[in-house]
This record gives structure tokens, sequence and C-alpha cells, in this order.
């Protein structure tokens, strides 16, 4: 019941845990609606993608509770459709979160992340310790996106592909 | 790069089945709509909500200019990346008196410094160049005003514009600025750039999450929108007036190019096409950034300008303003 309670009180969408284990300073502007992806060829690649993968499965961008974003939905498992498995720890954390979400409303199912550029799948598990990494996670949302200035930016790697690159960087 | 298009010739807009084509009496030219960001529009041209509707669709600008080239408005499609948090703290930039002025002073500041850019390599203007030295050092830190601001800034402005008789052909000769009617041909060509590059200004912003109203050197209260006046005060030495410097220079642009009505002088059909190609041109020439590594072309530029505005409101990075390093 503590649980559930919680649990209402911090619900966000699915992309903010992903941004979390890429970049803090990408989370704190998303949740700002301060978004440059309409600008970004790279975004553009992933919806492509988005549109033409799996075109037999009729249950595609299946939205739950006006909050979170399920690619794929069937019988037993939720499906999510990434573009690379470079950021693979940010996309297993996304699904594990939708576990977890579904599971405070009684669903039990199994994730899958499919890369289909690299014909490779993941399947996941919500396990005791997922489950707990994702509440952390939820947490540590909260404390992000509550603080009245950005992180600061911190060069990674990753910058250069990045959406934000000229916004941090110019 | 996305595109802009400037349709000088008349003719109609239209959309059949998903095309855009632009056409001019029998002719039919079909519109890349994926790689256009804006559309400028010069000629007398016809159009539809069928057409708006398919423009907006893709984010599309329209602006509009009436027969002499001034700017008349813009058709901008519903705002898709808006974000509350960052207008609330640009209008609080706004109400604060010190950070307005320190806001105003940066564009100012850069609108100097490259007014002084523009004249250091020509010998003609070294007096000039000294003059605008002289009252910018003597002025700028007892600046406690918008208004002293501004004063600044026009006595600035007039000396630059008086150098302009040292290194441009005898024909072009300005006495001084006007602009409503602009009534030579230089100060129709000035007349018509700085139209030109508010409103790329404002495309810019418009892709943004700035508020285009809400402004710092000008008044918000001015009838337009303002953001874009300020931000045009960087870039009309920088991109304007080289774009100016360089076709009168080179003799592209003759007095034949201009028409005269009465007192009004403004570009002929054939002067506005030879002016934009060379403005689309200057636009897109790219400078290596120093901090990002990349090209940047001086579109770009005016984007960047855009976002350190942001970064600025929501208190992740003081203010600090292009000064072309180039």
């Amino acid at each position: 019941m503590e649980d559930i309670q919680e649990f209402s009180e911090i619900k966000f969408q699915g992309i903010k845990i992903n941004y979390l284990y890429i970049c803090k300073r990408k989370l704190w502007l998303f949740s700002k609606n301060i978004t440059f992806e309409s600008t970004s060829d790279k975004v553009l690649l992933g919806k492509v993608l988005h549109e033409y993968s799996y075109p037999k499965e009729n249950t595609k961008e299946v939205l739950i509770d006006n909050l979170i974003m399920i690619d794929i939905l069937s019988d037993g498992s939720i499906r999510e459709v990434k573009y690379s498995s470079k950021m693979k720890e940010a996309d297993i954390m996304q699904v594990m979160y939708y576990l977890y979400y579904l599971k405070q409303k009684g669903i039990q199912k199994q994730g899958i992340i499919n890369y289909p550029k690299e014909k490779r799948k993941e399947v996941l598990k919500l396990t005791p310790e997922y489950e707990e990494k994702v509440k952390q996670a939820l947490k540590e949302i909260e404390e992000i996106t509550t603080k009245s200035i950005p992180p600061p930016a911190q060069k990674q790697k990753i910058c250069k592909s990045c959406a934000y690159f000229e916004f941090c960087w110019g | 790069m996305q595109k802009s298009l400037y349709l000088t010739s008349n003719g109609r807009l239209k959309r059949h089945e998903n095309t855009l084509y632009f056409e001019i009496g029998d002719e039919k030219r079909a519109i890349d709509i994926e790689n256009v960001e804006q559309i400028h529009i010069f000629g007398e041209v016809d159009l539809n909500t069928k057409a708006l509707n398919y423009i907006s669709q893709y984010g599309i600008i329209l602006h509009f200019y009436n027969y002499y080239g001034f700017y008349t408005g813009s058709f901008l499609p519903r705002k898709k990346n808006v974000s509350g948090d960052v207008v609330v703290r640009q209008a609080l930039h706004y109400l604060d008196r010190e950070k307005r002025l320190f806001l105003a002073y940066c564009f100012v500041e850069s609108a100097v410094y490259h007014m002084m850019r523009n004249l250091r390599e020509r010998k003609e203007a070294e007096a000039f160049l000294i003059a605008i030295e002289d009252e910018w050092e003597k002025g700028r830190f007892n600046i406690s005003n918008i208004a002293e601001l501004m004063g600044l800034e026009g006595r600035i402005r007039n000396i630059y514009y008086q150098s302009f008789n040292q290194f441009l052909p005898d024909d072009f000769a300005m006495e001084k600025r006007e602009k409503r009617p602009p009534t030579n041909p230089i100060n129709a060509l000035i007349s018509f750039g700085n139209s030109l590059i508010y409103s790329h200004t404002l495309s810019q912003i418009y892709q943004t999450q700035l508020d285009p109203s809400i402004s710092f050197l000008h008044e918000p209260s001015e009838k337009r929108f303002s953001l874009s006046l300020d931000i045009s005060e960087i870039f009309k030495p920088l991109i304007v007036d080289t774009v100016i410097f360089k076709l009168l220079n080179n003799r592209q642009l003759e007095l034949e190019h201009f028409d005269e009505d009465l007192n009004y002088c403004y570009l002929n059909q054939e002067g506005k096409k030879i002016f934009l190609k060379e403005f689309q041109n200057k636009l897109e020439t790219t400078v290596r950034h120093r901090q990002l590594n990349r090209n940047v072309s001086y579109k770009g530029f005016i984007r960047l300008e855009c976002y350190k505005l942001i970064k600025h409101f929501i208190g992740d990075q003081i203010y600090s303003p292009l000064r072309a390093w180039w």
C-alpha cells in the first residue's frame, strides 16, 4: 500500500528515466520543455525507424494513462524499439520502469527491447533488484527536475550526436 | 541545412496532393517542402488555406513584404516548442531594471563591436573609427538607463553611417540615415536589409522557446516582435552592411537597380534578386566555431544567440553576446 501511494506521487514519462541515465542536464531541460528534438536528424531517423519497423503489429504506440508510451504491446510482453544499443543501460531502465508501472496496475508482463538495425533483442524481467533501482531512479528524477537551475554541462562522448549539443556548447 | 525560399515573382502557392507548387502563369515549380524552413514572399502571391495548412504541418514560416520590399508580417504556424518556464524567466529579466539594462547593453556592445569591425580594415574610414571608439569609451560607463543607452547607440550609428561615404562609390553617397521613407539608394538598401534580418531573426527565435515579444533594448510595447529587433542589432552590421559593401564596391548593384517615386527610393525587382542572392549566400557562409569545433553558418550564429539567451534566463550561463572573432 505504501508502495502504491508513493508511486502515485511520482510518475514520469518513460523517456525521463532514459535521460536520467544518459544526461541529467538533458533531463532537466526536457522537463522544462526546452527541447530541440525537432531540429535533430538523429531524432528523425529514430522516428522513421519506429514507423517502418514491425509493420504487422497492430498494437503500436499505445499510450497508457496519458503518460507512458509503449512501442508495441502484445499478450505476454511490451516491446521497446531502439535505434542502437549504445545506451543499453538507459534502455533497460526505461523498460523496467514500464514493467514496474504496469505491475502497480496489476499487470504482469515481460519486456523486450528490439534493436532492429542490429537484429538483436533483449528480453527483460522485472526483478526485485530492478524494482528497487526504478524507485531510486524516480526519486532522483524528482530531485533533479525540481531544481531551479540545470545541472552544468559535462562533456561526454555522446554530446556530439545529441540534439542539445549546440545549445550546451555554443 | 533547411533552406530559405525567396519568391520575387508573382504567382500562386498551391498544394496539389502532397506537393507544394509555386505556379507562375503556366509554369509549375515543385517546392521541396521537407527542406524549407521559411518562405519570403516579395511578389504578388495568391494562396489558400489548403496551402497554408499544408505549409504549417511542416512548421514553415511565411514572411510577407510589400511592393517596396518592406516587411509586412509573418504567418507563424502553431508553435510546438513552448516552455512556460522559459517565458516566465524571460519576463523576470525584463521586469528587473538591472537585469534588463545588462541585456540591452550586451546587444549594443555587440552591435558597436561589429560596426568597428567593419571599419577596421578601411584606411579611408580611420577617423570615423576613432570617433566611434571615443564615443563608446566615453559613454559606456555612464549609462544608468535604457534611454541613455539608446542615445549613445544613436550617436555611434550616426558616425558609422557617415563613414560609408568614405569607401562606397560616389553615386551612393548618403547625407543621413532616413528610414521612412528612404529617399536615396543607400538608405533603401539598409532598410531592405534590415527588414530581411528582422524576419530571419524572428524565424530563428521561433524555433526556440523564447518569446519574441519580450525584449530588453527595445520596448516590448513596440508594434513588432521586439526581441527580434534586439537580436537583429548584433547582425545588422555583421550581415546586412557587409552585403551592401560587397554589392556596391563590386558594382553588382548600380543606380539602375533602383526606382524612385516622388521622395521614395527602393530596389526594383532585378535589384532585389541580386541583393537576396548575396544575402542568402552570406547567411549560408560558415565559420569554424571554436567551442563547438564545427562549422556554423551566419544563420546558425543567430540561433546560437537565442540559445545563449535561454541559458541566461534559466540561470545556466551568463549571456555574452557574439563578437565575431574571424
